[in-house]
């Protein structure tokens, strides 16, 4: 029982970075309605930001957050103006194969410049672990789940509580009102994918603590966080999240009961299941 | 587009009509490749186009379900995994004819999509998508974990002398070749008939407004589901062929995520929708890739797919009707 609880908490750990990851899929699902296939792929590519550099320059990945933060959100701009823009308004057949273009371009591209092979980050700052009672976790782990949850509440707090938040809600749930009551939904889209990839870069830098770096390690969060997405409902950011630890919590749960291989399975039948059942997932709204 | 009545066929096949314009077109098209294997001899280059007819196959049966009834499945690598493995293990285990097998394993991917089909239907479009995104891991994870179907390993055929009963021709890949082609068009001949009857019609309805064509008594799950059938039968067939082609049925090679979106992908650069978008997708990138691999990437360096996905993207912010797309602004152009 205890081995449950433990493994269940170890979960909730790395829920936390799909969360952050889920949360800025839905934010770009949310404000204009795309589904962001190439979201893994850029996290894969935040990963190997704050791998090289550790590798190259010794910056340790926690000091890249903020950078890697911001080169992501250029990478978001640099997608949503250099192509999502045209496939907004297009069909979901469109904006499914241009964002599995872009991802395809980023894997291979990853492939080509730095080799399959998994990297890792074994010298930290944060290192070891720490005992709370009759649990273990690792410092790494916990930092990362620390920052995630820190900067989902930043993202919380920019929707509900500013006003640029209240814009990006009015154009979220009306594009054409709140076009016609003078809002720049352009800006808006642009700021959208800025941030929505920022999430992926934070998350990236912090999960390279923990997980090793190579071209298709995207695939697996990126599967996770579509889970969460489905689990919190489409059009909720923190639906999205809740649905993120709720995935670390069942995937590592079903690690104890289930061969571990096929942990990943129960997590998408659960997905699956959710679809048919309540495909609004728990607070969705489409 | 459209003639006066699609199901009755008034003119008969005759000589001047074959050689008319898009007709003439198509003779030229299975001429050439008739011919092909028979010139180029190089194993190689035969291979490439085997593989191409693999993929064009593939690449129009998820066309009709994604193309013209515009449901995006992603799962289609299920299907051609279950035709595989289907013939693989009667092969090995009940010493049963490859033909056979290709049967068998149509009729089992028939099978699977409807029970896929049944629930997930309902779905709308992106909802659909990744769920069956979602089916096509959890069908790879399961068969990597079945004992019974080799794991990891997978099912390897056995070597035999050269025997058409067994579909194993070593000393010359030419058979191989006739028979994907033959399939290859029996599928686009299939295709062409749905498009111009009632079904395609039905299913482009659907395509371009559900509840509008619901409105009009069509019953779409059912036509969506038929749809779906047909592709998942033939994915099942070439699948079943790919088996006895290449000898070794693994999860890594037939059901992989990437086998899925590449179908889709391969459509839209020829022209989703269309009937011959999937034969232009596949002709483009299969050997597109495996000349870049074959030249440029022993290293497996990822540099045909980093070409193929610039490609993709080109395509669809440029021209997202694909090639048929560009060929019809062509037309156009050129009639002015």
């Amino acid at each position: 029982m205890l081995t449950v609880i433990q493994v269940a908490l170890t979960g909730l750990l790395t829920g936390f970075a799909y969360a952050l990851i889920a949360a800025g899929l839905n934010f770009i699902y949310g404000i204009m309605g795309l589904i962001n296939f190439s979201h893994g792929a850029s996290l894969m590519l935040s990963m190997y930001f704050a791998y090289w550099a550790w590798a190259l320059f010794g910056i340790d990945p926690i000091f890249m957050i903020p950078i890697n933060a911001l080169l992501l959100a250029v990478i978001g701009v640099g997608i949503y103006k250099g192509g999502a823009r045209r496939v907004i308004n297009s069909s979901f057949l469109s904006q499914a194969v241009l964002t599995f273009g872009i991802a395809s371009l980023f894997v291979s591209g990853a492939q080509f410049l730095w080799e399959t092979n998994f990297r890792l980050v074994d010298a930290q700052i944060l290192e070891g672990g720490i005992t709370v009672g009759p649990f273990e976790f690792g410092l790494p782990h916990l930092g990362a789940s620390v920052v995630c949850a820190l900067a989902f509440g930043i993202l919380y707090w920019f929707i509900n509580k500013t006003e640029m938040g209240r814009v990006i809600q009015a154009v979220s749930e009306d594009r054409q009102a709140a076009a016609l009551m003078g809002i720049d939904t352009e800006r808006v889209f642009t700021l959208g994918w800025a941030i929505g990839l920022a999430c992926v870069g934070v998350a990236g830098a912090v999960v390279t603590t923990f997980f090793p770096v190579f071209p298709t390690v995207g695939d697996r969060f990126v599967l996770y966080s579509f889970v969460a997405v489905v689990l919190g409902g489409f059009g909720s950011v923190s639906g999205a999240f809740i649905g993120g630890l709720v995935v670390g919590i069942i995937e590592n749960v079903a690690g104890v009961f289930v061969l571990p291989a096929m942990k990943m399975a129960i997590v998408y039948a659960l997905f699956f299941i959710t679809l048919l059942v309540r495909p609004m997932g728990l607070f969705g709204r489409y | 587009m459209p003639q006066t009545d699609s199901t009755v066929r008034t003119r008969p096949i005759s000589l001047p009509r074959l050689l008319k314009g898009k007709n003439l077109g198509v003779v030229l098209a299975i001429l050439f490749f008739a011919a092909y294997p028979l010139v180029i001899t190089s194993p190689f280059y035969v291979q490439i186009i085997i593989r191409v007819f693999v993929y064009a196959i593939a690449a129009q049966a998820w066309n009709i379900i994604g193309g013209y009834a515009g449901q995006v499945s992603l799962c289609q690598a299920v299907f051609f995994g279950m035709g595989a493995f289907t013939s693989a293990y009667l092969m090995v285990h009940y010493d049963i004819i490859p033909w056979i097998g290709l049967i068998a394993g149509a009729i089992l991917s028939m099978v699977l999509a409807v029970i896929i089909g049944f629930p997930t239907f309902r779905l709308v479009g992106r909802y659909f998508a990744i769920a069956t995104m979602g089916l096509g891991e959890i069908a790879q994870i399961i068969v990597l974990n079945t004992s019974l179907l080799g794991g990891a390993v997978g099912i390897w055929l056995p070597v035999l002398p050269d025997s058409f009963k067994y579909m194993q021709f070593h000393k010359s890949k030419l058979p191989y070749y006739y028979i994907a082609f033959v399939i290859a068009i029996a599928t686009y001949a299939a295709v062409a008939w749905l498009e111009k009857s009632k079904i395609g019609y039905y299913l482009r309805a659907i395509k371009a407004d559900q509840q509008a064509a619901e409105s009009l008594g069509i019953d779409s799950r059912k036509y969506k589901l038929i749809a779906f059938m047909i592709s998942a039968a033939i994915t099942g067939i070439i699948g079943g062929f790919y088996a006895n082609y290449v000898l070794v049925v693994d999860p890594f090679s037939v059901l992989p995520r990437s086998f899925s979106s590449m179908l889709l992908l391969m459509s839209v650069i020829g022209g989703v929708g269309t009937l011959w978008g999937p034969l232009y997708g596949a002709a483009i990138v299969m050997p597109l890739t495996e000349l870049t691999r074959g030249f440029l990437g022993a290293g497996g360096r990822g540099l045909d797919v980093m070409i193929y996905a610039i490609l993709i993207i080109i395509i669809i912010l440029f021209e997202p009707q694909g090639i048929q797309g560009v060929i019809k602004r062509v037309k156009v152009r050129l009639a002015r």
